[in-house]
């Protein structure tokens, strides 16, 4: 199949990729301390988690829901691995509990998003208190030591790769960023979760079952967001209830960026990662710069304007164009 | 136009007594209908007649609370829309139940997409037979499109309806049932959808067209079908009733 330009204007990730690309190369030039072994190292090491959360939470605005409570998922997921580990359990098997407590918040989401017929921006801002408090409770007011001694390397450690060092978790990122991609854009599923946001009426009468693809969507974004947590409090070795804390806006806006649209229908796993590495690319030059680091939300959210404009027009523009 | 209609054979549909409720609402008044091979049938009343819960039901939208549905004389239950699909009753919706990102190829198989590998939910699709099954489909009801990748939005709304029929053509529907086609068409685009149904009649396949536009069913149907407040009314060849009279009887 040829690449034709129109095309490739439509795609969602467009306007997002090509801010990137800009910014890379302007940054690198206005400040050498950018483009150099040591930043990239330190910018890629939050990076996959982020993007593992802004990757859940954009299939489920694909799939024309949402999720706020991901931060708090976040939280809680590595708090009950952790304490379960403190309790003499396997890593594994505490790790499991752990994705399986977030799949089931993931869960409840959907019930009662389905069930209750109540919009998922209301159920999720439920269970963002909800499991926020339950890390809280948890934690029972002092939260438990990490044990320093557990082997994370298969996790977080060192990679190296000549320039830069990186952490494994960065390839359980692309994996699951490949995965992932190849459902939505290979696998029959992949077309029910774009037809379910994308005409909610015409995937029901063409039989498609809307219901069973949102509730897996709240449950696979859930669970990846407790993954990126359990990743993050063992990078950090330390688990705190408010792990997590804000990180919802963040991961959406690195969805929106990267051109999910809120409608419903439109968005790709590629404009999740890029998202993610733009919003931290922003924090990173400003530290680098030494510019007062409250100037990141205001960054931030002129990048998710622009973004969205930049999106907008390109998308009008590819059908305008006669292909 | 009574070729087609050979009473002898079995009805391909046959409804029963069929009866339903919404709440308090008696929508269905035990009504009986049927059709047989490559009858064309203007399903024709006012709003709230019940036409639309009748035809609801035959595409598994809603399900009967009374009554019993017979496929060429076979008494099924038809839970939902795949239900009626798997049966071979394909829907034409006004809205033409298509999803305006995705491209042509992808809407012609959307929600039972040809597997290259692994089981429905789990399974890579086919992408090159979709897009050449696609383009097939088109082909054979005249409809020339640019590619099996443009976006459905980019299409008009006659376009989108051609690919609508062109779906249902390609998996082997029995029974159509177009449920007010022609809304929002152009002229041109209206007399397309139209030979559409002439073209599928000679195909053997039996079509259920519901319009508010008389003038648009009675031309092309075989039987008309009329039905006020949840009852069937009327039940005759459509050259036993003009325009008029059926615009008097439904009004």
């Amino acid at each position: 199949m040829k690449l034709n330009v129109r095309n490739l204007m439509a795609r969602p990730e467009m306007a997002a990729l090509l801010i990137f690309v800009a910014l890379f190369v302007v940054f690198s030039f206005i400040n050498d301390r950018f483009f150099a072994t040591g930043n990239m190292t330190v910018y890629l090491q939050p990076i996959p988690e982020l993007a593992i959360v802004a990757m859940g939470i954009t299939i489920l605005i694909i799939a024309g829901e949402f999720d706020l409570s991901v931060g708090s998922v976040f939280g809680l997921s590595p708090m009950v691995t952790v304490l379960l580990m403190q309790n003499g359990w396997p890593t594994a098997a505490a790790i499991l509990a752990g994705l399986m407590i977030a799949a089931l918040i993931g869960f409840g989401n959907g019930l009662i998003t389905l069930k209750l017929k109540i919009p998922s921006f209301i159920a999720t801002l439920g269970m963002l208190f909800m499991a926020r408090s339950f890390a809280v409770v948890l934690a029972g007011g002092f939260p438990p030591i990490f044990p320093r001694e557990l082997d994370v390397s298969w996790l977080v450690g060192r990679l190296d790769l000549g320039l830069v060092t990186p952490r494994v978790s960065l390839l359980y990122m692309i994996a699951i960023a490949l995965v992932l991609g190849f459902v939505l854009r290979r696998m029959d599923f992949g077309h029910w979760i774009f037809a379910t946001g994308g005409h909610p009426q015409a995937a029901r009468d063409m039989g498609i079952k809307t219901e069973r693809v949102k509730m897996a969507c709240f449950m696979l974004c859930a669970t990846l967001a407790g993954f990126a947590g359990i990743i993050q409090s063992f990078r950090v070795k330390v688990i705190v209830p408010n792990l997590g804390t804000g990180l919802e806006m963040q991961a959406i806006a690195a969805a929106v960026i990267g051109g999910v649209a809120l409608t419903g229908g439109v968005g790709s796993i590629l404009g999740a990662v890029v998202g993610t590495l733009l919003i931290a690319m922003i924090e990173n030059i400003l530290i680098l710069s030494g510019v007062n680091a409250n100037w990141f939300m205001f960054a931030v959210g002129a990048m998710i304007v622009v973004a969205v404009v930049l999106n907008t027009q390109t998308r009008l523009k590819a059908e305008g164009m006669k292909g | 136009m009574s070729t087609a209609a050979n009473t002898a054979e079995e009805p391909i549909i046959k409804c029963v007594g069929l009866q339903k409720w919404y709440g308090a609402v008696h929508a269905l008044k035990n009504v009986d209908f049927h059709a047989a091979r490559g009858e064309v049938i203007g399903l024709v009343g006012d709003n709230g007649a019940g036409k639309s819960t009748l035809i609801k039901i035959l595409s598994g939208v809603h399900t009967q609370d009374k009554g019993d549905i017979f496929i060429e004389g076979r008494n099924v239950s038809i839970t939902g829309p795949e239900v009626a699909m798997g049966l071979g009753i394909e829907t034409i919706y006004q809205y033409t139940a298509m999803v305006p990102e995705m491209s042509i190829a992808q809407n012609f198989f959307i929600g039972r997409e040809p597997l290259k590998f692994g089981r429905p939910g789990l399974g890579i699709v086919d992408r090159a037979k979709m897009a050449r099954e696609a383009m097939e489909g088109l082909r054979g009801v005249g409809l020339h499109l640019r590619g099996p990748d443009t976006p459905v939005k980019a299409l008009s709304g006659g376009q989108r309806q051609g690919v609508a029929i062109a779906r249902a053509m390609h998996f082997r529907s029995k029974v159509l049932i177009l449920d007010e086609p022609t809304n929002h068409l152009s002229v041109k685009e209206t007399n397309k959808v139209l030979d559409h149904v002439v073209e599928l009649k000679g195909l053997g396949i039996t079509s259920i067209f519901i319009s508010h536009n008389l003038h648009h069913i009675h031309p092309i149907s075989d039987r008309i079908v009329a039905m006020a407040r949840g009852e069937k009314i009327a039940d005759l060849p459509a050259g036993e009733i003009s325009v008029d009279e059926m615009t008097r009887m439904i009004s």
